[in-house]
């Protein structure tokens, strides 16, 4: 096939098996998942063959795969529509091919399949678990499976869809399209569980917050539309193009046109990739299953903004204020969110403040122009983050099924101050998660995480952005100890509840991707090791380089190696882990987290998450509310608008009035209607008294006219 | 067949009538019979908009498919009728939901004979005024489609409906009298009301030409087309409706019957804006231009305080109500930012989307009416505050009613992204402050859309409407089939929207 044409199907088998789900086998478990898994693995394999093309392409970069059609008329001219392969995506498509792939199998063993249907269980709530009798007669507790199992597939077909739809458009309007897919579907997914309020809450929050982000990208995308006539990336980025856009000033906050609609599309990838200040839904996005928080809110959809970003590099480097705003949101929110991870004490918050923080490292790359950084670290990023959240998920499995077997449903599996020894229970999972953990943490030559971050670090020391080297070297600091944290309070030590004592490890749906996840999460790091990196330079190619660097117009250069930025790296890596292991190792169960007492009042600042969901809450959520219950509703449509329309019903009422009772009834009516009447029945009542009925008054009465006539007749004649 | 082929037009128009006569004459007691009757009867029409859909040349410009034929010779009023892309458009829009709403009505057990003759009434109402090309012939039709939908409302709506239709009516009438003063006027002036005559000569008057010698010289060309301009704009506003003439339209949607609401929000508000593309744009280019901004401002007001409107009620038809003046409010922005810059290419675009835009709308509200009124006929409640946690027991009508709403929130990949993008990106060209503003309404389009299905499906199971004698029972299969092509439209038309767009496209360019 050509590869073009394979390009253009790759999006579709899952959305096919969105539409089969839906319509025809949601009664049936077995067939709905193998639909979706297979429509997965049509797409994994598809995009396999897409990227081997790719790379036995010679020039990959200059030459790409790409086709196009005429999607709407608009006037004489055609808005197009096409799909594109070149290196960026192709790396890109590499890793959602693989994530979502995992995570639809790891899904099939999270909703628990092939355990009995609950006692219990409801559409729109985890499943509560199933009472099962064994041979010996003994009843007992086991996980139920979920109640909309078809259901999850088909969401998850169609976010799929969405993703590969994103990936392989080569334009702005497609890859927007995608976009709001992803996000439907993360709003679905989020509120799968719908019969929890925290969860329908936690749903509408994500579409809301990501919406302020998409009608700016919106406008920014009018806004590129209107000035170029196109929409089309390769269209875009031409230097004639480039240069017009980077010429016209935009009028506002001295940026150029490509400026401003650069900032304006980045916008939307601040809502997207929950980068402050719009990060509140992410970590409550985690109310969804775990499968959902691993791939959408983890591995692909969060990458997405980041994708949006690194796609529109060209025309954004044109601006250094807007690169300015970039590196600055993303700096920022790499320390802010890994400073709210600290004090956290669910598993998946954890992680999820570490993705809005990871995310903050790949932008801040962006903003400092280290393409190849963000991309490098955006790709190994998806790997052990992934990873991490489909390990937490399986941790929770294990904790649930020993809340099963105690019947205690008080303890939250989810409260890592709850766990602690899962590493003999778990062992498949403690390994992996330690793998994706390390990666994360940036230990050093083994992980991805650490040659990825330690490029970032490296383009911000080579580049000489200080603050930013010294912030992002904090966070990288924090990153490392609140993942040992992590991996202390939960697997190491002793158990800390007789549920962690009984969890047990998971089945091999779910441990089979952790595996396959954890081995990207270490060998992908190696393909980017810088060339003179030393002693382990040159001995693998710097493939990410090479090949990354052919979507740019230009190469970018190879940085100079300096021993300041590894350092750093190492110690912030090594120094985190160590101190995360040291203030962790001896927690006992129900004692408070060791950092409450040094850190104060900060503590419960972090905990509470600098308080931005009250801020929130209180500025901006509640006075649109009131504006429209209130006044818009109320008081403007009912009371002002309302009472002018009906001031003009009482006014052409009471004029009616008037007529009526003024001018209708005593003129018309009383006046001349029976007035005229009353006037001749008068008149005959007192003429009738002359119709006396004798002959001598009528001839008096004749002659007596008669007299009068003449008198009048003489007095005229004369 | 040949005297169809050769009066396809007013087959069309006149059918409906017909038909609406002959049931008429059916026992009152044979409801079967009437029903499917009037359904039938509604499905001619459609089939026959097919074939001049089918014959319909794209690239050609003015009327096709022109009929006229002497009416009123003593005011040189003629019966003259004939559809461009632009009328063929809303044509197919009327015949597609005329029967769906026939087909939605099949549960009215009240009078059945009266009202299937009411809608079909409404239908040739609602036909003639795309199809005029004579304007006392578009201002008789325009005051016909009225009357059926006021006894609809006045005969079959609920509790507070005689408020609703008076005052669906008189405002309606009431913004039409500067509109009959102004057709009267150019009626007098050129001795006709044919449009294509009209078009062309009352452009082409000078400015210095005294129209009213009977007032003197002190009224010259330039005012009495603004005062004329703004006759227009006033009837068809509030026909829209634009903000702040909004207020009969949640007042009649609530109390209206289901399909009536259907059809009032699916056609009867693209008359107003039809209006605007029709006579207001080509009569008034310059006065249009000059004014485009405040049509802008009422536009994003209509846009944003109809989706605040929405997000504030606690009525799901209300709000449904509310988003259709949100929605609408992006036709009239479209029809502004094109008046504005007229002729170019940033004008075509928003011309496009707006007309597109209309017919969406047709579609996306009318499902959203229906649903509405699928969950009324079993609940008798509208009120949101008792319905939620739903889901699981409709879960089919659920999923259409998720499908319904992200259509109307303008979802890509459905029908109404495609002419919200293309309307903001027309109107950004030339106004990109009122474009921007308008991104205030389109998120609040995402809060009132979602608070739609929070408080209808979403949260615990609803222990009052799962058991019982209130346990809700899921859609039916004739509501499905109700349902069934307004989505699959939606769908098609969201993916590959070119077909429909391509005749928008041409007969916009050509127009203006």
């Amino acid at each position: 096939m050509a590869t073009e044409t394979l390009i253009w199907l790759l999006p579709l088998p899952p959305l096919l098996a969105f539409f089969l789900i839906v319509l025809f086998t949601n009664k049936s478990k077995t067939l709905s998942h193998s639909l979706a898994i297979g429509a997965a693995l049509l797409s994994f394999v598809g995009s396999m063959v897409v990227f081997a093309r790719a790379l036995g392409t010679p020039e990959f970069g200059k030459e790409v795969f790409a086709s196009s059609i005429n999607w709407i008329p608009t006037g004489d001219t055609f808005l197009k529509i096409g799909v594109l392969i070149d290196p960026l995506s192709a790396i890109v498509l590499f890793f959602v091919a693989i994530t979502v792939l995992m995570i639809f199998i790891y899904s099939v063993g999270y909703h628990n399949y092939g355990q009995p249907a609950g006692d219990h269980d409801l559409a729109g709530l985890p499943p509560h678990g199933a009472t099962v009798t064994d041979e010996h007669g003994h009843q007992h507790m086991v996980l139920s499976i979920e109640p909309m199992y078809s259901r999850f597939f088909a969401f998850i077909g169609l976010f799929a869809f969405g993703m590969y739809t994103l990936v392989v458009s080569d334009s702005l309007l497609t890859l927007f399209v995608g976009w709001e897919i992803m996000g439907l579907c993360s709003y679905l997914l989020i509120g799968f569980w719908y019969g929890k309020p925290s969860a329908r809450a936690a749903a509408i929050k994500a579409f809301m917050t990501t919406r302020v982000g998409d009608v700016f990208m919106l406008l920014g995308i009018a806004f590129l539309y209107s000035v170029t006539g196109t929409l089309t990336y390769r269209e875009i980025f031409t230097e004639q193009t480039l240069h017009a856009l980077a010429s016209v000033p935009s009028g506002i906050f001295g940026l150029s046109a490509a400026g401003l609609i650069a900032v304006l599309l980045f916008i939307g990838t601040v809502g997207k990739s929950a980068q402050w200040p719009l990060h509140i839904w992410l970590p409550d996005a985690m109310e969804g299953p775990t499968p959902v928080s691993a791939m959408i809110h983890a591995a692909t959809m969060v990458s997405a903004g980041v994708y949006a970003v690194i796609r529109m590099f060209p025309l954004l480097s044109l601006d250094p204020i807007a690169m300015n705003v970039v590196a600055f949101i993303g700096t920022f929110t790499a320390i802010f969110a890994a400073t709210i991870a600290l004090a956290q004490r669910d598993i998946k918050k954890v992680l999820a403040y570490s993705t809005i923080s990871q995310l903050g490292f790949m932008l801040s790359a962006i903003g400092m122009g280290a393409y190849i950084a963000a991309v490098f670290h955006l790709v190994t990023h998806a790997f052990f983050k992934a990873l991490l959240f489909l390990g937490s998920g399986s941790v929770i499995h294990g904790m649930e099924h020993g809340v099963f077997h105690t019947g205690n449903h008080h303890v939250d599996p989810q409260d890592m101050f709850n766990m602690g020894g899962l590493k003999d229970k778990m062992p498949i999972t403690f390994w992996t998660f330690l793998i994706g953990g390390f990666s994360l943490a940036g230990f050093p030559l083994l992980t991805a995480g650490f040659w990825s971050k330690d490029e970032i670090l490296a383009d911000a020391f080579a580049n000489g952005h200080w603050a930013i080297l010294i912030t992002l070297s904090l966070a990288a600091l924090m990153t490392a100890f609140y993942t040992m944290r992590q991996i202390t309070l939960s697997f190491l030590g002793e158990p800390r509840t007789k549920e962690a004592e009984h969890a047990q490890e998971t089945p091999w749906t779910m441990t089979l991707p952790l595996t396959v996840l954890a081995f990207f999460a270490v060998t992908f790091g190696w393909l980017g090791i810088p060339e003179h990196f030393p002693g382990l330079g040159g001995l693998l190619p710097n493939w990410i380089h090479e090949f990354v660097g052919g979507t740019l117009a230009e190469r970018p250069e190879i940085l100079p190696f300096s021993p300041i930025p590894l350092l750093i790296s190492l110690t912030v890596a090594l120094g985190g882990l160590l101190l995360g292991w040291l203030v962790y190792r001896n927690v006992e169960a129900g004692q408070p987290d060791p950092l409450e007492k040094p850190l104060g009042f900060l503590y419960p600042f972090l905990q509470n998450k600098w308080y931005f969901d009250e801020f929130y809450q209180y500025f901006v959520v509640q006075p649109v509310i009131w504006f429209s219950e209130v006044f818009s509703s109320q008081w403007l449509d009912k009371v002002v608008i309302d009472g002018v329309l009906h001031w003009f019903g009482r006014t052409a009422l009471s004029i009616g009035d008037v007529f009526r009772n003024k001018f209708d009834k005593p003129v018309i009516n009383a006046l001349i209607g029976d007035g005229t009447a009353t006037v001749f029945q008068k008149a005959g009542q007192e003429l009738r008294l002359l119709q006396t009925g004798r002959i001598q008054n009528y001839m008096i009465s004749a002659v007596a006219l008669l007299i009068v006539l003449g008198a009048i007749l003489i007095y005229i004649l004369a | 067949m040949d005297f169809i082929s050769t009066h396809l037009l007013t087959s069309i128009l006149f059918f409906p009538i017909l038909a609406a006569l002959a049931i008429l004459f059916f026992p009152t007691e044979q409801i079967k019979l009437i029903r499917w009757t009037a359904l039938i009867a509604s499905l001619v029409p459609f089939v026959l908009s097919l074939l001049l859909w089918g014959r319909f040349d794209a690239s050609a410009a003015g009327f096709q498919f022109s009929e006229q034929y002497p009416w009123y010779d003593a005011i040189h009023s003629s019966f003259h009728v004939g559809v461009d892309g632009l009328s063929l458009t809303m044509v197919m829009l009327t015949t597609l939901l005329t029967p769906l709403a026939i087909l939605a009505s099949f549960g009215v057990t009240d009078r059945v004979k009266a009202y299937m003759i009411l809608f079909l009434l409404l239908e040739t109402g609602m036909l003639g005024v795309f199809m005029a090309v004579d304007l006392l012939i578009f201002f008789v039709f325009w005051e016909v489609g009225l009357v059926p939908m006021y006894f609809l409302i006045n005969q079959w709506g609920s509790a507070n409906r005689n408020y609703a239709s008076l005052k669906f009516m008189i405002y309606t009438m009431g913004g039409s009298l500067g509109l009959l003063l102004a057709i009267q006027m150019l009626g007098v002036l050129f001795q006709t009301y044919d449009l294509v005559t009209i078009y062309t000569r009352w452009n082409a008057l000078e400015a210095s030409a005294n129209l009213l010698p009977w007032f003197g010289s002190y009224l010259t060309v330039e005012t009495v087309k603004t005062i004329a301009f703004w006759a227009f704009v006033i009837a068809f506003a509030i026909k829209v409706p634009v903000w702040p003439f909004h207020t009969w339209l949640p007042d009649a949607h609530t109390e209206a019957p289901t399909a009536g609401s259907m059809l009032l929000a699916g056609v009867l508000l693209k008359l107003g804006a039809y209006g605007f593309l029709r006579l207001v744009l080509p009569l008034y280019p310059a006065q249009s231009a000059q004014y485009a901004g405040w049509l802008a401002f009422l536009a994003v007001m209509a846009i944003i305080f109809g989706a605040l409107g929405a997000y504030g009620q606690n009525d799901f038809k209300r709000l449904v109500a509310y988003s259709s003046v949100n929605h609408m409010g992006f036709v009239l922005l479209g029809v502004a930012a094109a008046a504005k810059v007229a002729g170019t290419a940033d004008a075509t675009i928003a011309l496009n989307g707006a007309v597109f835009q209309m017919f969406n709308h047709g579609l996306s509200a009318a499902g959203m009416f229906f649903l509405v009124g699928v969950i009324y006929e079993r609940a008798h409640t509208r009120d949101l505050n008792q319905l939620g946690g739903l889901f699981p027991i409709v879960p089919v009508y659920g999923a259409i009613l998720l499908f319904t709403s992200m259509a109307s929130l303008g979802l890509p990949g459905l029908s109404g992204f495609v002419s919200e993008f293309l309307v903001v990106r027309g109107a950004w060209a030339s106004m990109p402050i009122f474009a921007a503003l308008a991104m205030i309404g389109l998120l609040m389009t995402g809060a009132y859309i979602l608070k739609g299905i929070k408080k209808v499906l979403h949260g615990p199971l609803n222990e009052h409407w799962a058991h019982g004698e209130h346990q809700l029972t899921d859609i039916s299969a004739r509501e499905v089939i109700v349902m069934a092509p307004l989505m699959a439209l939606i769908l098609i038309l969201g993916i590959w929207p070119a077909w429909l767009l391509d005749v928008i496209n041409k007969a916009m360019s050509m127009l203006f």
